[in-house]
């Protein structure tokens, strides 16, 4: 079977989203976005994981009995998890401490489990390790669309403490937006991202609505008007 | 003589959402009076700013939403929801908040929901929820009655030029701190270590300041009778809430007066009065039957004691009535009365056995 690798580009990054089509791994997604660098960090630490379950699964999906392929998928996610755990504790220490909790819980995040059963057990490895990439990379953007939008609406500001995972060399890449911004709590808080998720689920309707709407008119026009020939 | 032929039901006249919300609106103003009378011209300035936010915006939405303008602005819903967010705040809240404020009640807790009669949750509470948990300084800090300054000897209230400059302008007056304060809840609720008496005794608010309190509240009450008086509301819901809260008010200021407060603190201070008859009592978030209005009243009075002694925030009326609006479609489904004609009122789960 050729896989189509344009289908899966444009599944995993809109036709398809984890986050806003299947609303998967929505309890980190919720959790963290309270910032930009919060959302990228976590958004790149789910997408290594994505892929390189997906590739394992991919690979070894001709010797894993169906009955318990369950328990194997999550041991090859425990262990790529456990990996990037160590390997931001090692060089974004500080995120690591701000995520916390979430980075283990990338484990229990559906939309790695779902990838690894729904696609990456059935298909060859490059299309695999493509859908993981591709399912990251749209995962990561929602992410840093919602945590944009909820620190600059939080905050007042955009990109602050990116150094906490690029380095020195990011530190002066904070904006400020607006001075003296009183703060707006709401936003920052658990219920605010439930909001901005509904507000970017719409806007994805609204386009994807759109979309369709274009297509469809010409064919409209072009259809040939019906003809009585009878009676 | 002419028999009149009619079947029922027998109304003289179709109850509309104009008339009912006109009345709450007459109904609120005593309260009005009374709070601008207390604490100053704060309160009349916020009510009008929200109200034309009210409407501004409600007539945006309504346009966006490509629905007829005339027809949803005549209900005044949108002026009722401005209204008791103008009156929930504290005198002083900075016009941005109202902004904020308004735009969550109108756009996204009333039209996203789908509009009048379809959203879940009172709108105006919503946005008071929202602005406390976004901006708890600015909510928290209230006027103080003018009965506490200057002792009170005349009618001492920040004039209304200065209130208009501190509310849109953020300009304070030399002297804006005498005429700000901690309201009776939230002194009784930080009061380090103080027993109840002591608090009564120490804290200025409740010493000298509680008798706007209770003018305030009296003129709610009067307000809501005359609401229950004209049939817009029944009893229930407040009677329940009033009771319930009364109730176990007592009952834990008789197991330990030193660390509660008395019932009749309960029912007078803060929005008891203002949430029992308008807010709890909205018809489309609140439950539908007398009996479920019932159960719906003493769920808040209960959450209303429960947040207010063992909460984070000083008064309860908001988080309360929005928690028993999210159960209310429960309540509902258990407390349908029986219809004519039927044996036996069809409740619980509709559907399998």
């Amino acid at each position: 079977m050729a896989a189509d690798y344009k289908k899966i580009t444009h599944d995993g990054l809109w036709g398809n989203n984890p986050a806003l089509v299947q609303l998967l791994g929505l309890c980190p997604l919720l959790a963290v976005t309270g910032s930009v660098v919060n959302a990228i960090g976590l958004g790149l630490a789910s997408t290594l994981v994505l892929m390189g379950s997906n590739l394992t699964v991919s690979a070894f999906r001709k010797f894993v009995p169906d009955a318990v392929r369950l328990p194997i998928f999550v041991m090859i996610i425990a262990s790529f998890v456990t990996a990037i755990e160590l390997l931001m504790k090692a060089f974004t220490y500080e995120l690591y401490l701000i995520l916390g909790i979430f980075i283990p819980l990338i484990v229990t995040n559906c939309a790695i489990m779902g990838r690894a059963d729904a696609f990456a057990c059935k298909n060859p490895v490059k299309a695999s390790l493509l859908d993981g990439f591709m399912m990251g990379l749209g995962f990561t953007a929602v992410l840093v669309v919602l945590g944009a939008m909820r620190e600059s609406l939080g905050l007042g500001t955009l990109f602050s403490d990116m150094h906490l995972l690029f380095g020195p060399m990011a530190e002066g890449w904070k904006i400020t937006l607006i001075e003296d911004y009183p703060g707006f709590l709401f936003a920052i808080l658990p219920p605010g991202a439930f909001v901005g998720m509904g507000l970017i689920i719409a806007l994805k309707n609204i386009i994807d609505a759109r979309i369709k709407a274009r297509k469809v008119e010409p064919d409209v026009g072009a259809r040939p008007e019906r003809v009585r020939v009878t009676g | 003589m002419a028999l009149i032929h009619t079947s029922s039901p027998h109304l003289h006249k179709a109850v509309n959402a104009t008339d009912v919300m006109r009345l709450v609106v007459l109904a609120t103003l005593p309260g009005l009076a009374a709070m601008t009378f207390f604490f100053g011209w704060g309160t009349l300035i916020n009510v009008i700013w929200a109200c034309l936010l009210a409407v501004g915006f409600e007539a945006i939405i309504i346009k966006m939403r490509k629905r007829p303008l005339g027809f949803y602005l005549k209900d005044y819903s949108a002026l009722v929801t401005g209204l008791l967010l103008g009156l929930a705040l504290p005198p002083f809240a900075p016009w941005w908040v109202m902004v904020v404020g308004v735009f969550v009640a109108i756009v996204i807790a009333k039209h996203l929901y789908g509009g009048l009669g379809q959203n879940p949750f009172n709108p105006a509470m919503v946005a008071y929820a929202l602005l406390l948990i976004s901006f708890p300084v600015v909510m928290t800090s209230w006027t103080q009655p003018f009965l506490m300054v200057d002792d009170g000897q005349s009618w001492n209230v920040m004039g209304f030029i200065d209130t208009f400059k501190l509310i849109f302008a953020g300009i304070e007056p030399p002297m804006i701190d005498s005429f700000s304060g901690a309201t009776p809840l939230d002194a009784m609720r930080h009061r380090g270590g103080q027993t109840t008496e002591e608090v009564w005794a120490n804290v200025p608010v409740l010493a000298q300041g509680m008798g706007a309190w209770h003018a305030v509240s009296a003129a709610y009450f009067m307000g809501g009778v005359f609401l229950i008086y004209r049939k817009v509301l029944t009893v229930h819901t407040p009677l329940a809430i009033l009771a319930t809260l009364g109730g176990v008010a007592s009952i834990f200021y008789a197991i330990d007066p030193y660390q509660f407060a008395d019932p009749f603190f309960h029912l007078t201070a803060g929005a008891t009065m203002l949430g029992a008859f308008f807010i709890a009592t909205d018809p489309v978030t609140s439950a539908t039957s007398n009996k479920g209005k019932v159960v719906y009243g003493i769920g808040i009075g209960l959450l209303i004691f429960v947040i207010r002694d063992w909460g984070g925030y000083p008064d309860a009326v908001a988080f309360a009535v929005l928690l028993m609006n999210l159960s209310a479609p429960f309540i509902d489904q258990y407390t349908q009365p029986r219809s004519y004609g039927h044996a036996k009122a069809k409740r619980g789960m509709k559907g399998g056995a």
